[in-house]
């Protein structure tokens, strides 16, 4: 299949929206004054709006693209990142933690680490998250480029230069705050961008119905084909599925990765900051029908031979991560292109604008600030994170072209997530949870996770290690080897933190107050109607998770 | 303390411009392929989903301009 050609309203909509996302930039920067506006979006956002940005810098081309293709070779079991391998994890965040991350004014992760625990844990989590962020934004432009340069023949070089300069030079001005704007503009952009190839799929095969009949079994499912590894594509049994992803993935991510929580921290209040993964649960749950049913349309197609998929640059082989601009150059007409190539384009960005926004926080406030100015005022730290925003898309585009010699990129992230977040978790759960855990065990805990998991993933790599004495299955896939790696690192963190703060001693209990549950004046949800309280609006997710799980058992 | 501007506008009203701008160019891609058709059309292509399309999304951006272009964030 030759590349997608672009006509002039093609054009115009993808110019449109680069105008639009640098003039956001150009905006905003009137109102950075402090550094809680430039790094906190001024604290001033409603529930729905640090809700969107919050699910909306999970929406990056990994994704959008990864999973539509994901889809191609699991079938219905991709479902299991959006709802059990998601929701519960967002909504334990909204309910359990934000209370003690927002009440505690911090501005970062690391920074609740530093409270709770000490110096040295802050410091280890926040090199880890910027190195991993800094992978992750490369990983992200690297696979734009090639995406673009697949579907429509742009120059690797040029795409990854022009979309980092334009995320640059949009965080540069506006902050966390330009961030989040574009991320929600971004949001509505893949809504409707890429919702129409869903429907428009349905319509010519013959609606949802026909195209779940068609599939084969070990596809078709979410749970029924769970008890057996062998019996699904992924090769994973629901044990692996429930601790492995359900549990530590899942919960690692949403709960401690600040790329995400940094959305809630801009919300207006305590109430707002717990709504905000909660509503962000809605959207999560929502987005199978952009992503999953992408894919069963074009596993459809290609099954009736009616679509190809490009082939990848690397290894010929055909891409699956091509099958979403495939279907887009199938029913798209001239103007629905430029629309559906922006809506593609966005999605990179808003990932790509999280990582950076992150990194930027992170950097300034739990590096530069402890190592080299401690009595920084808010106009030097606003410049350093303007500077250090510029050097993170640098390091973002170093990364790119050192992730070109990675051919399994999806595999490679997971990996990292197992490495960084899979641990962190077992940490944040038992220092908000149990009062006796102690600094020391935290931070070696930490360690003995994040050297474990790593040294998991090489020993599987290299073929050191039997990776069925991890996964209790026979020649386990490469993501049920990543999911139950998670586990494990997990529950070593767990076991170790628990193990040294019994034999340590524990901070007095009134430098704890605020940060553990116990010792924290409990959320009262009075003054608001039963139907505005986080907790009712977090049961009706639960409810509709429930009834999604059963309807496509 | 470096002075900074008040009056911020609400992210809704950009997306109402947005998805207005956006909308009218797809809108009106779906008009000029009715009056002058491709000579390769694409798959339910019959359906001139740009026009319906676009249509939607403009009437979506006008809702947004509307409602959000006297409110400001606090």
């Amino acid at each position: 299949m030759e590349t997608l050609s672009l006509t002039l309203l093609d054009w115009l909509i993808i110019t449109v929206y680069f105008i639009f996302v640098v003039g956001i930039g150009y905006y905003l920067k009137r109102f950075m004054g402090t550094k809680e506006d430039f790094f906190e979006a001024g604290r001033r956002n409603s529930a729905w709006v640090a809700g969107i940005a919050f699910v909306s810098a999970n929406l990056g081309s990994l994704e959008i693209l990864g999973w539509t293709g994901g889809t191609m070779k699991y079938g219905m079991f991709v479902s299991h990142f959006y709802w059990i391998g998601a929701i519960p994890a967002m909504l334990f965040l909204g309910l359990y933690m934000m209370p003690f991350y927002y009440s505690s004014k911090i501005h970062s992760i690391p920074g609740y680490l530093l409270l709770r625990f000490d110096e040295k844990t802050r410091l280890l989590n926040a090199f880890s998250f910027a190195i991993m962020t800094v992978l992750m934004s490369g990983i992200n432009l690297y696979l734009m480029a090639l995406v673009f340069y697949v579907v429509l023949g742009w120059d690797l070089n040029v795409s990854i230069w022009i979309s980092a300069a334009v995320i640059g030079l949009y965080i540069t001005l506006g902050g966390l705050l330009s961030a989040i704007f574009t991320e929600i503009v971004q949001f509505f952009l893949i809504w409707f961008g890429l919702f129409l190839v869903s429907i428009l799929g349905i319509i010519d095969l013959g609606g949802l119905d026909s195209i779940m009949s068609g599939l084969p079994e070990r596809m078709s499912g979410l749970w029924s084909t769970a008890g057996n590894a062998a019996a699904n594509e992924m090769g994973v049994t629901w044990l692996g599925i429930v601790l492995g992803l359900g549990f530590v993935l899942s919960f690692g991510y949403w709960t401690t990765d600040f790329l995400l929580v940094q959305r809630a921290f801009s919300a207006k209040s305590l109430d707002a900051a717990r709504k905000t993964p909660i509503f962000a649960s809605f959207f999560k749950m929502a987005l199978p029908f952009i992503v999953v049913v992408g894919g069963l349309v074009a596993w459809k197609l290609q099954d009736m031979e009616q679509i190809q998929l490009l082939p990848h640059p690397m290894t010929g082989e055909p891409w699956n991560d091509t099958a979403l601009p495939v279907l887009i150059a199938r029913y798209f007409p001239a103007g629905l292109i430029g629309l559906g190539i922006t809506a593609l384009l966005a999605g990179f960005m808003a990932g790509q604008a999280g990582n950076v926004s992150a990194f930027n926080t992170v950097w300034t406030y739990d590096i530069y600030r402890v190592l080299f100015k401690k009595n920084a005022d808010d106009a030097h730290l606003v410049k350093v994170g303007r500077i250090t925003t510029v050097v993170g898309v640098f390091l973002s585009i170093l990364t790119a072209y050192a992730a070109m010699q990675f051919s399994t990129i999806m595999d490679y992230i997971q990996a990292i997530f197992s490495w960084v977040n899979a641990p962190l978790f077992a940490t944040m759960l038992l220092g908000m949870f149990w009062k006796r855990t102690t600094s020391p065990a935290a931070f070696w805990g930490l360690i003995a996770g994040m050297v474990s998991s790593f040294s998991m993933f090489i020993g599987i790599k290299f073929a050191w290690l039997n990776p069925g004495l991890l996964t209790f299955s026979q020649n386990p896939s490469d993501m049920s080897s990543n999911l139950w790696r998670a586990w494990w690192a997990w529950l070593i963190c767990f076991v170790m933190t628990v193990v040294i703060s019994l034999f340590t001693k524990p901070k007095p209990d009134n430098e704890l107050v605020g940060l553990v549950k116990g010792l924290t004046k409990e959320v009262k949800e009075e003054g608001h109607r039963f139907y505005q309280r986080p907790g009712f609006i977090a049961i009706i997710a639960f409810i509709i998770l429930v009834i999604l799980n059963i309807y496509f058992w | 303390m470096v002075e900074k501007a008040t009056g911020l506008k609400t992210i809704w009203f950009f997306v109402g411009i947005v998805l207005l701008v956006m909308g009218g160019l797809v809108f009106l891609s779906g008009i000029i392929n009715l009056i002058n058709p491709p000579m390769k059309k694409t798959v339910l292509f019959e359906l001139y989903p740009a026009i319906w399309w676009g249509g939607l999304m403009m009437v979506m951006g006008v809702i947004y301009l509307l409602t959000n272009k006297n409110k400001v964030v606090e």
